[in-house]
């Protein structure tokens, strides 16, 4: 967890809701967000996220519920009086301003003088690595320079709060993941109350302290990546976070089973969720030779054939159709040592698991 | 340096210098050829602006050099530059053209904002009533506006019967009957390129405005107006430029009083023996609406370079 600025309010959304009209775009939603947090709203489209973030910006009236910045209630309050930093998806840079002048907008309308306005202006240029770029025109920017100069331009007037609306969606892959970095840098020296919306569940991973799953409306999981991630309370949780592939498995006395075979769990109180399924993350499985490995209780060991390999440069792709029917995906990395005696397509195989990875999902949801 | 891959070694077939050669001519060959096939589709179009634009234009401008006597003398530019009667035509038509522009603007810019603000569907049921008028004959609307404004017309009698004036007003036959029928007619011509301008701004610049603490007033005036700048000049300049030209609205609804260049011409034509004083009277209402256009087009490339 990061530090907090001292400037920085925590904010508490309590059953907030959105109708149009017999449709629920955000239904009853409720998450406290810690101040200098930085919460990640991640979803498919259509999830509500993005409805949500409009509704703490005020661009979107609620149909019910409320929104506390610290103490104060800001549900009925017009965006010009919120004082919450946005970047939008698009930036809105406006088009007729100079870089410097879209900077110094929202410091000439809180009355700050000349003199400051340009210092300020230099400082938070400064801060996105954009030194000197003032008289700059938006036209002459490239994406990810106006990507930085939105960002200087919601910080600029120190809001309680930053809101962030698919920031990172029109930069291409290798400048999107240098942003992630940066944004997340720049957050834990700021240490400002910040609310991010993406569908980029990598994106979601790397920049924030915790993360809030939207599905159809609701919050599906809201927890710190990495338990998001090892411990997903549902198949669509596991779905959207990561790859994996998923196993019916059987109740059995003392356990779950699949295909007949008892299951070593990393946690047996797994064994008690409705519809259970056994969630396999790609990476987490190992392929070897069939015969070769001993089976023992902290592994569990499934028999099938290769159907295909995909070289993938930092990893091998297999899809392995297992004796029960099934398909599952198992990524190994691309080590000289490993790669030279792996088995190729058509081949009979064993994938192991650890037991401590063994992990049921509900199958619902 | 260029990377070249010939691993295929032995089964790649060998490419000469003179295949090569053939290549680079054959090739140039064939964009001669597209050239010469575009240029051969674009004759009919090039020739019908010839004989109807370019043919008559030098022609006028040749009369506009001719004298009364027959010889060839710039007597009638000096006519108009000297004579009092020219000089306040031109002010007149200046004046009419100013007063319409001005009146299309008030009326037009608030039409035109809230047609973008509205959903498509509303906005489109909208638009349609600007354009409804437009597609009645101009005759008929400027009689239908005699009508409406004349002494005893539907506008004073209604005035009259709620007890809002003593006498009947003077709304035509005079510069306001003419400012009021062009001002009706010009509308569509300014509303159209301000709505297209205006519905190119994308929403989320009035939000920035609104979330960086702008109240809905001064989002407005900073960042919308300005943004909509080249719609609003180029619909001014439209309506500007074919004011200046205008001739029945201001010929029915003026009553003789209010006179125009256009109107000016034809009586050129009917009054002198020759065409020459009526060409030049084109040629110089020609050139001035050429400026004005060049200008226009100058500053709104201006605006919209730094967007």
């Amino acid at each position: 967890m990061s530090r907090s600025a001292p400037s920085a309010l925590p904010v508490f959304i309590s059953s907030l809701s959105k109708h149009y009209g017999a449709f629920c775009a955000v239904d009853t939603v409720s998450v406290d967000i810690a101040a200098g947090e930085f919460l990640t709203l991640l979803g498919p489209s259509g999830s509500g996220k993005t409805t949500l973030l409009m509704m703490l910006a005020g661009f979107a009236r609620p149909s019910s519920g409320s929104v506390r910045l610290g103490d104060q209630e800001v549900v009925h309050l017009p965006p010009h009086k919120r004082n919450i930093g946005m970047v939008f998806q698009n930036y809105a840079l406006f088009p007729h301003m100079s870089v410097g002048e879209n900077i110094a907008y929202p410091l000439k309308l809180r009355g700050v003088g000349r003199m400051e306005c340009g210092e300020r202006v230099g400082k938070v240029l400064d801060l996105v690595q954009l030194g000197g770029y003032q008289d700059r025109r938006i036209t002459q920017l490239s994406g990810g320079q106006r990507q930085r100069i939105a960002l200087a331009r919601a910080i600029v007037f120190e809001p309680r709060i930053l809101l962030m609306d698919e920031p990172l969606s029109a930069l291409d892959k290798q400048l999107r993941e240098t942003m992630q970095i940066e944004i997340r840098r720049l957050h834990d020296r700021l240490g400002m109350t910040t609310i991010s919306v993406t569908h980029d569940q990598r994106e979601a991973l790397t920049m924030s302290d915790r993360v809030a799953v939207f599905s159809r409306g609701r919050l599906a999981q809201v927890a710190a990546p990495k338990d998001l991630y090892e411990r997903p309370v549902s198949r669509f949780i596991a779905d959207f976070i990561g790859e994996s592939s998923f196993l019916p498995v059987q109740k059995v006395s003392g356990g779950l089973a699949y295909g007949g075979q008892l299951l070593h769990l990393a946690d047996a109180a797994d064994a008690d969720l409705p519809e259970p399924m056994l969630m396999l993350r790609p990476e987490r499985l190992d392929v070897v030779y069939a015969g070769q490995a001993a089976r023992d209780e902290n592994t569990n060991m499934f028999n099938g054939t290769v159907r295909s390999v995909v070289f993938q440069g930092e990893s091998l792709l297999f899809e392995v159709g297992l004796d029960q029917g099934d398909v599952v995906q198992v990524r190994q990395s691309n080590r000289s040592q490993c790669t030279e005696n792996l088995p190729s397509k058509g081949e009979r195989v064993d994938l192991l698991l650890n037991r401590f990875d063994t992990r049921i999902v509900r199958g619902e949801g | 340096m260029a990377l070249t891959d010939t691993s295929l070694g032995h089964i790649r077939p060998p490419v000469t210098d003179a295949e090569l050669a053939y290549n680079a001519r054959a090739l140039e060959k064939d964009r001669r050829r597209e050239n010469i096939q575009l240029l051969r589709l674009a004759l009919p179009a090039l020739a019908i602006v010839i004989i109807l634009m370019v043919a008559p234009i030098g022609w006028l401008f040749s009369l506009s050099f001719v004298s009364e006597g027959g010889g060839l003398s710039l007597e009638n530019y000096s006519r108009i530059l000297t004579e009092g009667a020219y000089i306040s035509i031109f002010v007149t038509t200046f004046k009419v053209a100013v007063l319409v522009t001005v009146f299309c603007v008030l009326l037009g810019y608030p039409v035109s904002y809230v047609l973008a603000m509205l959903p498509d569907r509303w906005a489109q049921l909208l638009l349609l009533a600007v354009l409804v008028p437009f597609w009645t004959s101009l005759l008929v609307r400027t009689y239908a506006w005699l009508v409406l404004l004349q002494r005893r017309g539907i506008v004073n009698e209604t005035l009259d019967a709620l007890g809002l004036i003593e006498r009947p007003l003077a709304l035509v036959n005079n510069m306001t009957g003419v400012v009021i029928g062009m001002v009706h007619i010009m509308l569509p011509f300014l509303i159209m390129p301000l709505y297209a301008s205006m519905k190119s701004i994308d929403g989320n610049f009035m939000r920035a405005a609104a979330n960086l603490g702008s109240s809905p007033g001064h989002a407005f005036r900073h960042v919308f107006l300005p943004l909509s700048m080249p719609g609003l000049i180029a619909g001014t300049m439209m309506v500007f430029v074919m004011c200046l030209g205008f001739y029945i609205t201001p010929s029915l609804l003026g009553g003789g009083k209010v006179q125009m260049i256009a109107q000016r011409i034809e009586q050129s034509v009917s009054l002198f023996p020759t065409w020459g004083p009526a060409s030049a009277l084109a040629v110089v209402l020609l050139v001035l609406t050429a400026g004005f256009l060049a200008l226009s087009w100058l500053i709104v490339r201006r605006l919209t370079a730094n967007q």
